[in-house]
């Protein structure tokens, strides 16, 4: 039972950062109709810029924020320059796209930074919380931040007009623009959030994980999952999924298939939802119209 | 958020330049006979004069282009786009090199083999994938193509698949006493399977089915109104695809004579991808050029950047979606109409 317990919050834990990165997902796809496939990969070139500062003496939450304010910025530009000449061209050119983006940020991250592993510290102290033996201080300290990370995104969309004007954005460009917002804008900005929230994200799973260019192949296939799971147009029902994919993956891994298998648990979640369920957990159903 | 799913208002792939074309039924036209010729002559000549490694470079671009021609047949001919085709090539190896340390098949008679595990294979994924469109499609092979190299891996399957280790294979030799190396004779063997697999899919193309496969990739909707099975179609197709696929990897098993899991990681699914966008969506001939593309350009890239070979190849592919979205064969074919435009 302890064991068990165990595994289920471990689950728990790396599920707040695959609900971060298919949250990231969402909101590119919700904006843009677009899979960002270099998402993962984004997310561990940010980690490495974190890591690079870390190793030039900066304290860690200083070179977190610094982090994520580049991130963000990085995404934005992506965006500016490679993605938003794409947007009316058809599905495989895009998908090319994003494919071209992923190969990039991979080779230039080994680079840049080499492809040994490394370790990456963590914020929050190594021993037990509290005493506890079911969870490291890591791994509460995972769950924690992605917490702040939804909820201030939810204040975000729902109580400012920037928030609003998003929202509007991605709901109705033509009528958004009619009104006077700047839609490319919005584009620009959701894709600087998204990029800053896989920082965040990379962040919190490189200690668990280590540090090197495949690190968030895996784990961009359990957001993929998660994201799925949920909704792929839903942010609530991204953040639900990617916990649930978390915890599937690691009582499923312990108990059924073993370790080695456990990205195949993704392939199967992925294929399971898409036939029997494709709008997911809490997604509209498509209807498209002849 | 708009109820409009925006991949059902844009096109998967955009529409080929080469549609008007009159329909030709059964085989070449009269002009191409002489190209086709010389290129055989040269092909086969090109057996005489490579050395080892270079021959073995070869065997390895026609390997290479069947599986591209695979993976063209779905993405360009029928519009699904598949991320994880590296899967199937990988599925072809090691049928090959299955049948041939286990069995002790014949490695000739191995290569119809992996074409049919493919193909049931394929059929069997494409089959719950039918409802999967444009790019849900794409991120279920993706997942597809992550997860292969751990299922090679799986320590149940290890008493066949070798595990992480792989298996190693024998080179064969040329038969029937010809004075040939293995190099040649087995350069000569992938030639003569390149040859029969553009056969089959150019008539494949011409026929009934190719236009259904087309008209399935052009409007769905208007394919299904005019009585063609969509979801035959489409699941076929994806077998056939895989199938090819599976062919392509079987020849470089016995070229390469070794398998592992870990040469079949996601990065030769965007190899391939990488191959039929820079030969030329929807076209025969792009195969090839694809197939030279992945072949030399990842060493040509190392000699320039030694460190970040593989950004050089993503700058490529985003530069040609920009620049030149026909690929090769599409600027081959801008050019041939202004030759004749001003002629």
């Amino acid at each position: 039972m302890n064991a068990f317990l165990h595994q289920l919050l471990a689950g728990l834990a790396s599920g707040g950062i695959y609900a971060s990165v298919a949250l990231a997902l969402v909101m590119i796809y919700q904006a843009t109709h677009h899979i960002n496939f270099a998402q993962g990969e984004m997310a561990m070139f940010s980690t490495f810029i974190a890591w690079m500062l870390i190793q030039a003496g900066l304290p860690y939450w200083l070179a977190f924020i610094a982090t994520v304010v580049l991130s963000f910025v990085l995404a934005a530009v992506v965006e500016f320059t490679v993605i938003r000449p794409m947007h009316d061209k058809p599905a495989l050119s895009v998908v090319v796209v994003f494919i071209g983006l992923l190969v990039i940020f991979h080779s230039l991250a080994g680079w840049l930074f080499g492809y040994t592993i490394k370790q990456f510290p963590s914020p929050f102290p190594s021993d037990a919380w509290y005493g506890s033996a079911m969870m490291s201080a890591h791994e509460v300290g995972a769950i924690v931040v992605t917490l702040v990370v939804v909820v201030a995104l939810f204040s975000f969309f729902r109580f400012t007009p920037l928030g609003l004007a998003m929202r509007a954005a991605a709901q109705n460009a033509a009528s958004s623009r009619l009104v006077g917002i700047n839609v490319g804008r919005m584009l620009m900005l959701g894709w600087g959030l998204a990029g800053a929230i896989g920082a965040v994200a990379g962040m919190m799973v490189a200690p668990v994980v280590f540090l090197d260019p495949h690190m968030m192949t895996g784990v961009l296939l359990y957001a993929f999952a998660g994201a799925l799971i949920g909704g792929i147009d839903s942010p609530i029902g991204a953040v639900l999924g990617g916990f649930l994919v978390g915890v599937l993956e690691n009582l499923i891994g312990t108990y059924v298939v073993g370790t080695e298998l456990k990205l195949s648990v993704a392939l199967v979640l992925i294929v399971g939802v898409l036939i029997v369920r494709p709008a997911g957990l809490l997604g509209r159903t498509v209807v498209t119209r002849v | 958020m708009n109820s409009l799913d925006a991949t059902s208002r844009a096109p998967i792939v955009a529409a080929a330049p080469s549609t008007p074309k009159p329909v030709r039924r059964g085989g070449f036209a009269p002009g191409w006979i002489g190209t086709l010729a010389v290129l055989a002559l040269l092909a086969i000549g090109l057996a005489f004069v490579a050395k080892g490694f270079q021959l073995f470079q070869a065997t390895m671009v026609l390997s290479y282009a069947i599986a591209l021609l695979g993976l063209n047949i779905l993405t360009g001919y029928n519009g699904q786009i598949s991320l994880g085709h590296g899967a199937f090539y990988a599925i072809g190896a090691y049928t090959t090199a299955i049948l041939m340390e286990h069995a002790g098949t014949p490695y000739w008679a191995t290569v119809p083999a992996a074409a049919v595990v493919c193909l049931v294979v394929g059929y069997a994924f494409g089959r719950p994938a039918l409802k999967l469109e444009g790019l849900y499609l794409a991120l279920a092979t993706f997942a597809l193509g992550v997860a292969m190299p751990q299922l090679l891996k799986y320590k149940h399957l290890e008493a066949w698949t070798g595990g992480v280790q792989g298996i190693v294979l024998m080179k064969p030799d040329a038969p029937f006493g010809l004075p040939l190396t293995p190099d040649q004779w087995l350069y000569l063997f992938a030639l003569f399977v390149t040859v029969v697999m553009f056969v089959i899919a150019h008539n494949l193309l011409q026929s009934g089915t190719g236009r259904a496969m087309r008209a399935i990739r052009d409007h769905a909707m208007a394919a299904e109104a005019m009585g063609v099975d969509n979801s035959h179609y489409k699941s076929m197709t994806f077998g056939v695809s895989a199938a090819y696929t599976g062919v392509g990897g079987a020849l470089s098993a016995i070229a390469v004579q070794f398998v592992a899991p870990d040469s079949f990681t996601l990065f030769l699914s965007i190899s391939l991808l990488v191959g039929i966008v820079i030969g030329g969506v929807g076209t025969l001939w792009g195969a090839i050029f694809g197939a030279i593309f992945i072949m030399f350009v990842p060493s040509l890239a190392e000699k320039v950047s030694k460190a970040a070979p593989w950004a050089i190849y993503g700058v490529v592919l985003i530069a040609i979606m920009f620049a030149m979205p026909g690929g090769v064969v599409g600027l081959l074919r801008k050019i041939q109409a202004r030759f004749k435009a001003h002629g």
